[in-house]
């Protein structure tokens, strides 16, 4: 009887805890818009459909990387497409901004991939088009 | 049997889900109307059952007594486990609700030839519990990912952490694969052991399967399948904004997913899954054991009208010196 305020003290923290992404979005004045995403600066269409690349781009950069580290082979025939396997070179040769494509959905998303622990942003290489070539690749040897 | 109606009834919410997301009319009224309606069933039900417990009378110390209760300072005193002061039960309850204490004493009896009685620790309910009800609450709070904007910083962090060995892209997650793991152990659990199966009701099986449900659905969209993320997260801030959208992009077995959520929540406070606030108000966890120590009086005692001896000997004064009776008072 006498722990009555304790067990209201109580819900009221739970309510409060439950409902705190509320308060913090109202705070924040987040609404349900996307996150708006760089155009690609070449091509009319990813290497596969938008959808599917939107939903499982990771499987293909995995793909590509088992390929390359893997299996020693960097070159691969999407339609009547050849591209060069590879994070840097492909995807951020149409995708030339990782702060305002790849980060900025990442950031999103709330994932932070650690592959640029290791791959470059090319945004970062501020040199000329020799020294970006010599970089595009993590190994060096580089495949066009 | 308790289980082939589980399984169906789930099976059945499962269909139905998947159902709502591919037909166009049905979309808007799963993934926005359902889940804020299960919401407010659960918080208002949540609150309700709190309430009712907390209008109930507590007259009396009623602890389950694990250990020594405080008496004579010679006599070691178990503070846990028969606290006599409120920090006590503060700490009985802290392991109670963080590491299910009560569960660790669980034992299991078997008949051996003999006949023999035998008694053995049975640690792997506890630990299965344990490792279900973690990995529940990191996976929840990992979910706030899709709700909040901006993402906060111990979301990532506890991400960075469940994603540790980062194996594989999307990183796995480890507290998906226990959560699995666990809740797959406590199902079969109750389908191996002909005595638990005894008891178990339909109750035990709906709660299991649909909460399996909800994590192999979960776990296949990040896994398997995937989805488009952006439109699941536009979705999910959409509901907790009130001002729900529900994009073209989002796939049916998000609605799945979103769909065993709001029956699970709105399931939840009516249920035995109601333990939740409910281990909190338990009498015999919550209450210090001070019954001797000090005096409880019984808050709602009626003011009884007492005749006591001294006036019932008043009134038959005469009548007992007549009968040459011994009196108190003379
Ligand atoms: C030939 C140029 C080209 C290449 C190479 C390319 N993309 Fe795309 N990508 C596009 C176009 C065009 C779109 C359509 C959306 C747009 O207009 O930005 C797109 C869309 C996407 C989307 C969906 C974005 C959205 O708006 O939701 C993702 C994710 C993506 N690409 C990732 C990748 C990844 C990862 C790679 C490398 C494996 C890659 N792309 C390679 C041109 C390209
Ligand atoms: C520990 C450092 C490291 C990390 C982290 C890393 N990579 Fe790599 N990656 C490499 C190296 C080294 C190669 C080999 C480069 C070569 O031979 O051209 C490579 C090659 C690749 C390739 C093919 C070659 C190319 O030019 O891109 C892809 C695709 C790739 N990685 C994707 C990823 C993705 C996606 C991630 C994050 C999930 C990632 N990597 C994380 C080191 C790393
Ligand atoms: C349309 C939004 C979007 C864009 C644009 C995008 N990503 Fe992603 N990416 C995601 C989402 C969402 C996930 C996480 C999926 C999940 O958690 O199930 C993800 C996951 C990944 C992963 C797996 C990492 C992990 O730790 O789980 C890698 C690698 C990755 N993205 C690389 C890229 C690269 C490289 C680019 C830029 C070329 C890019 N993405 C652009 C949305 C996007």
């Amino acid at each position: 009887m006498r722990d009555r305020p304790w067990i209201l003290l109580g819900l009221v923290a739970f309510l409060g805890l439950i409902t705190f992404p509320i308060w913090y979005n109202q705070a924040a004045g987040t609404t349900s818009a996307a996150p708006e995403l760089q155009k690609a600066v070449k091509g009319d269409t990813c290497i596969y459909p938008t959808d599917y690349m939107r939903a499982s781009h990771m499987d293909v950069l995995m793909r590509w990387r088992d390929e390359v580290v893997r299996n020693d082979k960097r070159l691969v025939k999407i339609g009547d497409k050849t591209y060069n396997m590879s994070l840097t070179s492909t995807c951020m040769d149409c995708h030339t901004s990782k702060a305002d494509f790849c980060d900025k959905c990442h950031n999103y998303a709330g994932v932070k991939p650690y592959c640029w622990d290791c791959h470059v942003d090319p945004a970062l290489l501020k040199g000329g088009a020799g020294e970006r070539a010599a970089l595009r690749a993590p190994g060096g040897q580089h495949v066009d | 049997m308790h289980v082939l109606p589980a399984l169906i009834t789930v099976l059945l919410l499962v269909a139905a889900g998947y159902a709502a997301g591919r037909i166009e009319a049905l979309r808007f009224f799963f993934g926005a109307v359902v889940p804020l309606a299960a919401v407010a069933v659960f918080l208002g039900g949540i609150a309700w059952r709190v309430l009712r417990w907390a209008a109930s009378p507590v007259p009396f110390r009623i602890p389950t007594t694990c250990g020594q209760q405080r008496s004579l300072p010679w006599l070691k005193h178990a503070r846990l486990d028969n606290p006599a002061t409120g920090w006590g039960v503060l700490g009985r309850m802290a392991l109670e609700v963080l590491l299910f204490r009560s569960l660790f004493r669980n034992t299991k009896a078997e008949l051996h030839a003999g006949p023999k009685l035998v008694y053995s620790e049975e640690k792997w309910l506890w630990l299965a519990a344990l490792a279900f009800h973690w990995s529940f609450l990191i996976v929840f709070l990992r979910h706030l990912r899709f709700f909040m904007e901006p993402v906060p910083a111990f979301v990532l962090a506890l991400q960075n952490l469940d994603g540790f060995f980062q194996i594989g892209a999307p990183v796995l997650y480890w507290s998906g694969v226990i959560i699995l793991v666990a809740l797959l152990y406590l199902l079969a659990r109750r389908l191996w052991d002909p005595q638990i199966r005894y008891v178990s009701l339909f109750t035990d099986y709906f709660a299991l399967m649909l909460l399996l449900g909800l994590v192999s659905s979960g776990l296949l969209m990040r896994y398997f399948t995937k989805v488009d993320i952006v439109a699941v997260k536009q979705l999910a801030v959409g509901l907790i904004t009130l001002s729900p959208v529900v994009p073209a992009a989002v796939s049916p077995l998000v609605f799945v997913h979103l769909f065993l959520l709001s029956v699970l929540l709105a399931y939840f406070p009516f249920s035995k899954l109601v333990h939740m606030p409910g281990v909190f108000l338990s009498p015999t966890r919550n209450l210090a054991n001070n019954n001797r120590a000090r005096r409880h009086v019984n808050p709602w005692n009626y003011p009884v009208k007492v005749h006591t001896y001294e006036e019932w000997e008043e009134e038959f004064r005469d009548k007992i010196v007549a009968a040459g009776l011994p009196l108190d008072k003379e």
